[in-house]
């Protein structure tokens, strides 16, 4: 039996290769916090980190995690405190219903790596990749939010942000 | 120290931190003693007909299945649609109930198994014949059929005055047809249920707005006792309407249970929502406008065509903008409909004043440049002094002075009223204004609070939180009345086991729960102050002073825990009950929430491609119980207006009966890089007859306006006017060399 390692803990595959990521979280796993809005890698309801990209759970077959680690929204926090990112989401009133929030959550994640990493987008204009409203709408645009939440996730991310930014500074 | 939950204040969603860790449970997450089967739908591919042969051998031997279920072996059910006098919400929705076809996806099996993927394979393995029979797909002026009643129980036509003598002796006319597309809800999550029956009681786990006609609909469709019928729906991910009633997927689950006496979940695939849930009808709306010379509406006209569910008496009242806004001597509102063999036609959020104000605005914004006006000065001069429909007084009126706020914080004034004189570049820059107007209602509802002698209170209502903040705001009621820490208080929602509520959906869920709760607390407080009055040690108390604060009652100089009231009460908690029901005043005033909506837009010259560029609003919905969760609600129905005027369409292929672009990748919605900066300001102005609170409906408040204000910046922006929703870049681009 094949194992993957979730939020630090071995997690069995099922023995059926079609088995999504997304439906082995779900189904197999009971970490039902990663949510299934399409199925199609079109809503971005899924996103998790596979060792700490962002992927579309639903587009990644479980056994191709073999030997990686997968980072869920259950896995964020520290301590059983929420994440300076979830913590904003709430402040912000980033979401509506919520469905769409792990996601977003675990997005918004792996995007400020990115551009932590220098890594531009479609709106990046020359030099420096720097950390924007403009480029948080584009680059969170792989994240549907139905309820139309849009601008208070942006807000909410510029706001932890600058509190991660913080943070990093004074452990330095 | 005012109370940080009292009533308005903003206060973070109490199930924020449920829903950003992931652990609020949703209906398919609901973790059970053994682990569900899973069904799968198999859709018919025929708009109507009859089922001529079923194989499912195949797909019985595949691995893992359980049993498929068709209409030769499934539960015992009421005929679809019985009894006939039954709302749409809890007449029988029978599945797998006969042969007949209703429309293109209806559900012909449902394949069960260990998992999904096992499921999901099976399903594939069905094989289905068809005798296909005559069906109607589409809609357009030819709707001809005229509904007994529009939803909210509008009368399908309104005449005042005479209208076609006022239209043909108007200085000013226009005569113009609007249409919209079939739209989709499209609630993240898609609509899922968990059924588990051990031959009697059914519990079920599901995803639906309202509680109390769920569990009707189960019992009438498969002849359970309603008793025997428990329905939980805690955490709701969107429903937009599309979940006011339960859906084909539940019914589904249910009959699988009750055929196994095995837990069974079915989740529909996103393909499946498009058709195993409802969707909005497309629209075709004539619009006739008839004004003097200085610009007064002298005739207004709205006739409405659109398309009927078969079997599912629903028809959208899309005159109501035209109906409510502006007042005109004559006014003449006919709604037509046709009946399709389509899949169900239900509420979409705010049904009428969405897709109404969407072409109602537009023209209105059309007469005004007709009589060379400002629109926000031709908006202004027409406003009614009563409810032009009904000719009742409003109970309050604000549209005016929403626009005048809205129009100055703008920067209205700064614009160049000819259509395309505003060029950067490229980019031709456009501002537009629309009216927003949607109606107050208040439904029936009751709930139950106790409050224990640790001074902590619970309360419990069968009502339902879709993410309009209804846990938040009910927690924040109970605070601010009985003076308690929101930490306090704990909402108990979404289980049928609780007393009957409104549930969610027409905007009038905070108003008619709050009020019902509101109700429960004034009386406990009568019941804690009486107690207090029997107390040896208070009897020279300031009782007429008596307040609630900070977990106390306090008289005067004196603090008496509430903890300590319900020691002295001789029980270990105390319990009332709540309840409201419209009264006189819903009967005698006209009753609506209002805003003034402003966009700005650039359209590129040489692609078409319009991008909004800020877009601010001004509200007047009576008190605000939670201004973040208010904004929010606001800002949410802002976006679909964007989303509805330039991206969505379900694009409709008329051969079979079915929308083709049944995912996310071509059923465009508003993406985050698709809105700008959004503005949001409260007219705060309690009504005093709209409920006990003093607040209105506000989550339909916003998309009742939004597209139309960008529809009409894109005019100011082009000089080219778009009527067929939405305005895609090919519709401008023909116009803009």
């Amino acid at each position: 039996m094949a194992v993957i390692s979730v939020n630090g803990q071995e997690v069995t595959l099922n023995d059926d290769p079609r088995t999504t990521l997304l439906d082995t979280l779900r189904e197999g796993a009971g970490l039902t916090g990663t949510k299934k809005g399409c199925d199609h890698g079109q809503c971005g309801a899924c996103t998790v980190l596979l060792d700490g990209r962002r992927v579309n759970a639903c587009l990644v077959l479980a056994i191709q995690c073999e030997g990686c680690e997968v980072t869920t929204i259950e896995g964020l926090g520290e301590g059983g405190d929420l994440h300076p990112l979830q913590q904003a989401f709430v402040r912000h009133d980033g979401f509506q219903c919520g469905y769409c929030t792990p996601g977003q959550v675990c997005s918004a994640y792996a995007m400020l790596e990115e551009v932590a990493n220098g890594e531009a987008s479609d709106v990046t204009g020359k030099g420096a990749v720097r950390l924007s409203a403009e480029e948080i709408r584009e680059r969170m645009s792989g994240n549907l939010c139905r309820c139309g939440a849009y601008a208070n996730i942006v807000d909410a991310i510029l706001d932890a942000a600058g509190e991660l930014d913080r943070k990093g500074e004074a452990s330095r | 120290m005012k109370n940080p939950a009292a009533i308005g204040q903003p206060l973070d969603r109490v199930d924020g931190p449920l829903k950003v860790s992931g652990a609020a449970t949703y209906a398919a997450e609901h973790q059970l003693d053994h682990a569900p089967l899973v069904g799968w739908i198999v859709e018919a591919t025929i708009p109507a007909g009859r089922i001529k042969a079923l194989d499912t051998g195949a797909a019985e031997k595949s691995a893992g299945v359980v049993a498929v279920l068709t209409h030769n072996n499934s539960p015992s059910q009421v005929p679809f649609g019985e009894p006939d006098d039954e709302g749409r919400f809890t007449q029988s929705r029978a599945m797998l109930g006969s042969d007949r076809v209703r429309y293109h996806g209806f559900p012909v099996a449902l394949v069960i198994a260990d998992t999904l993927a096992n499921a999901r394979h099976a399903a594939g393995l069905v094989e289905v014949s068809y005798d296909p029979a005559e069906a109607v797909t589409t809609t357009g002026s030819d709707a001809d059929e005229v509904p007994d009643e529009l939803d909210g129980g509008l009368d399908p036509d309104v005449t005042r005055g005479d209208f076609e003598q006022a239209y043909s002796e108007s200085e000013v006319q226009l005569d113009v047809t609007y249409t919209t597309p079939n739209q989709a809800s499209a609630a993240m999550e898609p609509h899922a249920t968990i059924a588990e029956y051990d031959g009697n009681e059914l519990w079920v786990y599901t995803s639906v707005q309202l509680i109390g006609p769920a569990v009707e609909v189960l019992a009438n469709t498969l002849k359970l006792d309603p008793d025997k019928v428990r329905v939980l729906s805690p955490y709701i991910g969107g429903g937009f309407g599309s979940k006011l009633g339960l859906h084909n997927e539940a019914i589904l689950a249910c009959l699988g249970a009750m055929h196994l006496e095995r837990p069974v979940k079915v989740v529909q695939h996103r393909r499946h929502v498009f058709h195993n849930a409802p969707h909005r009808g497309n629209s075709v709306q004539r619009i006739r406008l008839g004004a003097s010379g200085d610009g007064k509406l002298k005739a207004i006209g709205h006739e409405s065509y659109m398309p009927r569910a078969r079997g599912y008496a629903f028809a959208e009242p899309t005159g109501a903008s035209a109906r409510t806004t502006y007042h005109a001597d004559a006014l003449l509102s006919r709604h037509r409909v046709k009946t399709v063999d389509m899949s169900l036609i239900d509420s979409c959020r705010a049904p009428g004043h969405s897709i109404g104000s969407l072409a109602f605005e537009s023209a209105i914004d059309e007469m005004a440049y007709r009589c060379d006006m400002d629109p926000v000065a031709f908006r202004l001069v027409n406003m009614p002094d009563r409810e032009p429909a009904s000719g009742q007084p409003f109970s309050s009126h604000d549209l005016a002075e929403c626009l005048r706020e809205g129009a100055a914080k703008f920067g209205w004034d700064q614009r160049d009223p000819t259509p395309r004189s505003q060029e950067r570049g490229r980019q031709l820059v456009g501002y537009g204004v629309a009216s927003t107007i949607r109606m107050n209602i208040l439904v029936k509802s009751t709930t139950r609070i106790r409050l224990s002698d640790d001074g902590s209170l619970i309360a419990w209502a069968n009502m339902t939180d879709i993410g309009t903040g209804t846990y938040t705001i009910l927690t924040q009621i109970a605070a601010d009345i009985l003076g308690l820490p929101a930490g306090k208080v704990s909402i108990e929602l979404g289980d049928s086991a609780y007393p009957a509520s409104c549930g969610s959906g027409g905007s009038f869920g905070a108003g008619s729960s709050g009020s019902a709760l509101r109700d429960a607390c004034m009386k406990l407080r009568e019941k804690l102050v009486d107690i207090a009055r029997k107390q040896e040690s208070l009897k020279d108390a300031d009782f007429d002073g008596a307040s609630f604060e900070g977990g106390n009652l306090v008289l005067g100089d004196k603090k008496v825990p509430l903890a300590e009231l319900v020691r002295q009460s001789g029980h270990d908690y105390l319990e009332v009950d709540g309840k409201v029901e419209p009264g006189e005043d819903h009967e005698k005033y006209s009753q609506h929430s209002y805003g003034a909506q402003f966009a700005e837009v650039t359209v590129d010259r040489d692609t078409g491609e319009v991008r909004v560029r800020r877009m601010l609003g001004v509200f007047s919905a009576g008190r605000i119980l939670n201004r973040k969760t208010a904004r929010s609600q606001l800002l949410g129905g802002m976006v679909w207006g964007i989303s509805y005027a330039l991206l969505e369409e379900l694009m409709l292929d008329e051969r079979c009966g079915a929308f083709v672009n049944r995912d996310f990748a071509e059923y465009h919605l508003a993406v985050n890089r698709d809105i700008p900066e959004v503005e949001i300001h409260f007219r705060e102005q309690p009504d005093t007859h709209s409920n006990p609170l003093g607040s209105k409906g506000i989550g339909e408040l916003s998309i009742s306006g939004a597209g139309a204000a960008v529809a009409n910046a894109i005019y100011h922006a082009t000089g080219v006017r778009v009527r067929d929703f939405p305005i895609t870049l090919d519709k401008l681009l023909e116009h803009l060399s």
